[in-house]
């Protein structure tokens, strides 16, 4: 008893060297393009194997094929030397792999336990659901996590960090010997993190195997046992952690002179009071998570703010975009009092807004030029679409941002997520808005990609738009802003205007 | 299992005809139907039977317009039946009754009756706009209620009677024709046509497709969600109110209950054509297909002698093999696109 799951009978040190799982010559075709090229990989017993690659470098789709959710390939999947074929995720789960989405796909408003035992709740009398017994595994389930959490907590009122690992229990529990994890890390704070790996060696002296997917190369760096690098649908390279280097990753990833390895971690701060403010939050508050809280956006200027997640900015944001209501306090826009009551009345006064997620701004079944003019169809016409003008506004997008491919007829969806994200920022580039407002512009994104979005929103504010960034890393904070303010709890914790400033800085100060 | 020298061709194929299986079944459908139906009678496959077919499914036409605007939206309209005989009793009211009608009525000229009963349509569209944007109530029970004051107010009209005069022009559009092609007909295709034109060429019906398709981008793109989402509503309820005052024309007479079948066809013709229910996929061209194939079919089955009650079963059965291919094409559409 106590024990994890039935998996967790596997013997405990595997030492050899036979692979438990084994990809041979796979290739993977959307439609006449291949994501994926003639590539082998292996996860061994009890390793931790990092994964990266830029985006659309291969990764995400043969971790799709490995869970089971692409069923059709070319090549041979090997489990334990023998050949198996997943037809669906549940498939891969009953073989034993599971895999963690970087969105979480948990219930809020279920308890703990309920999520743990989601789908599969033990029953008494056949029938009714044996809440005392389940409540009792999934403490037992989340303990040997070396958790302390209580089961019958509402699961939306945990920390993400603590919601990720619950569902990772589920993973667990549902027998998973190999366990994909996909950007685990980008949602959690420094501790979160730590515990996140505390667990993650635990799981490895138990014998599973897990595959760590992440863009934070000092986290793979950091738990890995071996790394393997993705680039244009092909493996690079496969090499044990002790022998690679942040910058040797990264230029196996960029396959070129990489220029900036040190990117992000510190800035020289240049805010400048005498220029303009045009936007200015006055002791807002949203009754919610924000508190008084007061900035002020300069022309020209651009203003990061920093956080943990939680700590208010994705409201602060919405509040600017008139998607939440205020409370208390305004906002001035070029000195006049405003308020939004709905996201065209922002977009009106000339706000322009990107949001964290791409899949809240764009239309994935929605060709490229669709998706760039919708926001800008009531300046092309007024009743009668012209489809040719929106072609060539969005072509003109198009080659500006060097998205690829450099079609505007390209349904959105085929598109790899930094070039989706340069489609989400072109939709605001027509007309320039007098105030941009960027929640978390780089995350997820591939280097190649970060730079593109960095380089365009830099030359939107040397054009003399009001550029706000708020964002939980603060690599992306320190490569944009020229000021910045840290938020803590729904609060301004602290200001930083002018001068040197550290990684640490921002750190201590939220 | 398949050889891989033929995939790319496969996934190509495969592809195209995820995309278009919304719109290509539907159009089987019908063409099976009709094959089906001319070997089986004589008179199925003529002129005269095919006018008959566009004239029964003139009126639901006019209802259906509205529908694919809200149903595009990923909203639903259940009032549409109600309303539409609440606005035809109304127009009625507003009309001299003969005197063997024991019904309240207020007559008054022609146009301002039907102007007044037009203002009546919007004012249900309006409320059901206000109850579903501003206040936030969900499409399919803010028109639920809708439905049942619509009765109401077509029972506090009639008050069990019949009414039997409407205005001229009313009675000309609903029950006339001209050069053997009746006005309902006529009416019905241009409401098509505007639609068509609306949905597909202008800036509103973009506004429609994309809150269809992704109503949380399309709010975070600075559209006006609710806005566009109340004029569907509005749409809708006109088209309804519009249908309404032919229909009692059409059928010579405003009663209770005299619309009780057409909420169901409406709906059925929507998402029998191919149109999503999940919004942002489909059109008038697809809510055409599916009112033929329904027209086809309660016309067909009256022909060929079947037992009358097997008839509405086998509605029953077709409504829903559809939305299994509706909710099937959706999927499709999901994983290969």
């Amino acid at each position: 008893m106590g024990s994890l799951t039935g998996g967790a009978a596997a013997p405990l040190v595997q030492h050899n060297t036979t692979p438990l799982l084994e990809m041979k010559g796979v290739t993977k075709r959307f439609g006449g393009i291949a994501a994926l090229r003639d590539v082998d990989f292996s996860i061994l017993a009890g390793e931790i194997h990092g994964l990266v690659g830029e985006n659309g470098a291969g990764k995400s789709t043969l971790m799709k094929i490995i869970a089971g959710v692409y069923a059709g390939f070319d090549g041979q999947m090997l489990m334990g030397g023998v050949p198996v074929h997943f037809r669906s995720a549940a498939d891969a789960l009953t073989a034993g792999i599971g895999m963690v989405h970087q969105e979480l796909s948990v219930v809020p408003d279920l308890s703990v336990a309920e999520n743990v035992f989601l789908g599969s709740q033990p029953v008494m009398a056949g029938a009714l659901v044996d809440w005392r017994g389940m409540n009792r595994q999934a403490r037992t389930q989340i303990a040997s996590l070396g958790l302390d959490i209580d089961p019958t907590t509402r699961m939306g009122s945990l920390p993400v960090g603590l919601q990720q690992l619950v569902e990772l229990s589920r993973v667990l529990f549902s027998g998973a010997r190999i366990i994909i994890l996909d950007e685990p890390t980008s949602a959690l704070s420094p501790p979160e993190v730590e515990r996140l790996f505390t667990v993650l060696r635990r799981l490895r002296a138990e014998g599973r195997s897990i595959i760590f997917i992440s863009h934070f190369l000092d986290d793979v760096l950091a738990i890995s046992d071996r790394v393997t690098v993705f680039r244009n649908g092909a493996k690079v390279i496969t090499e044990a952690t002790s022998a690679l280097t942040k910058d040797s990753i990264i230029s196996h990833m960029i396959g070129r002179g990489s220029i900036d390895m040190h990117m992000g971690e510190s800035a020289e701060l240049t805010g400048d009071d005498s220029r303009t403010v045009v936007m200015s939050v006055d002791t807002v508050s949203d009754g919610n998570t924000l508190r008084d809280v007061s900035l002020n956006l300069r022309q020209g200027e651009i203003t990061g703010v920093y956080g943990f997640m939680g700590c208010g900015q994705i409201e602060l944001s919405r509040a600017l975009f008139g998607k939440i209501g205020l409370k208390s306090g305004r906002l001035l826009l070029d000195g006049k009092p405003v308020r939004f009551n709905s996201t065209a009345q922002a977009r009106a006064a000339g706000i322009a807004y990107v949001p964290e997620s791409r899949r809240m701004m764009l239309f994935r079944t929605e060709p490229v030029y669709k998706n760039i003019s919708i926001s800008i169809l009531d300046r092309i016409s007024r009743i009668f679409l012209k489809p040719s003008a929106e072609r060539q506004i969005a072509d003109s997008h198009v080659k500006d941002l060097q998205i690829r491919p450099q079609t505007t007829d390209t349904i959105l969806g085929n598109l790899s997520g930094g070039n989706q994200q340069k489609v989400a920022l072109a939709k605001w580039l027509t007309h320039l808005p007098k105030v941009l407002i960027l929640s978390e512009p780089t995350r997820g994104m591939d280097v190649g990609a970060k730079e593109d979005v960095i380089r365009i929103v830099k030359s939107l504010a040397k054009r003399g738009v009001a550029v706000l960034v708020l964002s939980t890393e603060p690599e992306t904070i320190l490569t944009l802003a020229d000021r910045v303010t840290v938020m803590k709890r729904g609060h301004v914790a602290r200001e930083f205007t002018q001068g040197r400033i550290e990684k640490a800085d921002l750190l201590a100060a939220a | 299992m398949t050889s891989s020298v033929d995939m790319p061709a496969k996934g190509g194929v495969k592809r195209f005809l995820a995309d278009q299986m919304r719109n290509i079944a539907p159009v089987f459908t019908l063409i099976a139907l009709i094959v089906f139906f001319a070997t089986q009678s004589p008179v199925f496959f003529t002129v005269a039977n095919g006018l008959n077919i566009l004239a029964n499914a003139s009126i639901t036409g006019i209802i259906a317009v509205g529908l694919t605007f809200v149903i595009l939206t990923a909203e639903i309209d259940l009032s549409v039946a109600a309303i539409a005989n609440a606005i035809g009793i109304t127009m009625a009211f507003f009309t001299a009754q003969p005197d063997y009608v024991n019904i309240a009525y207020i007559p008054l000229p022609g146009f301002i009756a039907i102007i007044l009963t037009l203002l009546a349509a919007f004012g249900f569209g309006t409320i059901t706009a206000f109850g579903v944007t501003r206040i936030g109530i969900p499409s399919f029970i803010m028109t639920l209620a809708m439905m049942q004051i619509a009765n109401g107010v077509s029972a506090m009209l009639v008050r069990g009677q019949i009414a039997y005069e409407f205005p001229d022009l009313i009675t000309m559009l609903g029950s006339g024709s001209i050069l053997g092609l009746r006005w309902s007909i006529i009416v019905c295709i241009l409401f098509m046509l505007v639609a068509h034109i609306v949905l597909t060429y202008t800036r509103f019906g973009r506004y429609v497709y994309m809150v269809g398709g992704n109503r949380e981008a399309a709010e975070y793109s600075g559209v006006n969600v609710r806005m566009v989402i109340a004029a569907v509503m509005v749409i809708c309820a006109m088209c309804s109110g519009v249908a309404g005052m032919l229909g009692v024309a059409y059928f010579g007479s405003a009663q209770q209950n005299g619309f009780d079948d057409f909420l169901l066809t409406a709906i059925a013709a929507v998402v029998v054509g191919g149109t999503s229910l999940f919004g942002g996929r489909g059109g008038i061209g697809n809510t055409i297909i599916g009112l033929m194939v329904l027209g086809v079919l309660n016309n067909g089955l009256d022909l060929i002698s079947i037992d009358s009650f097997l008839k509405i079963l086998i509605r029953g059965l077709i409504l829903l093999i559809a939305l299994v291919i509706n909710v099937y094409a959706q999927k499709l559409k999901e994983s290969t696109g």
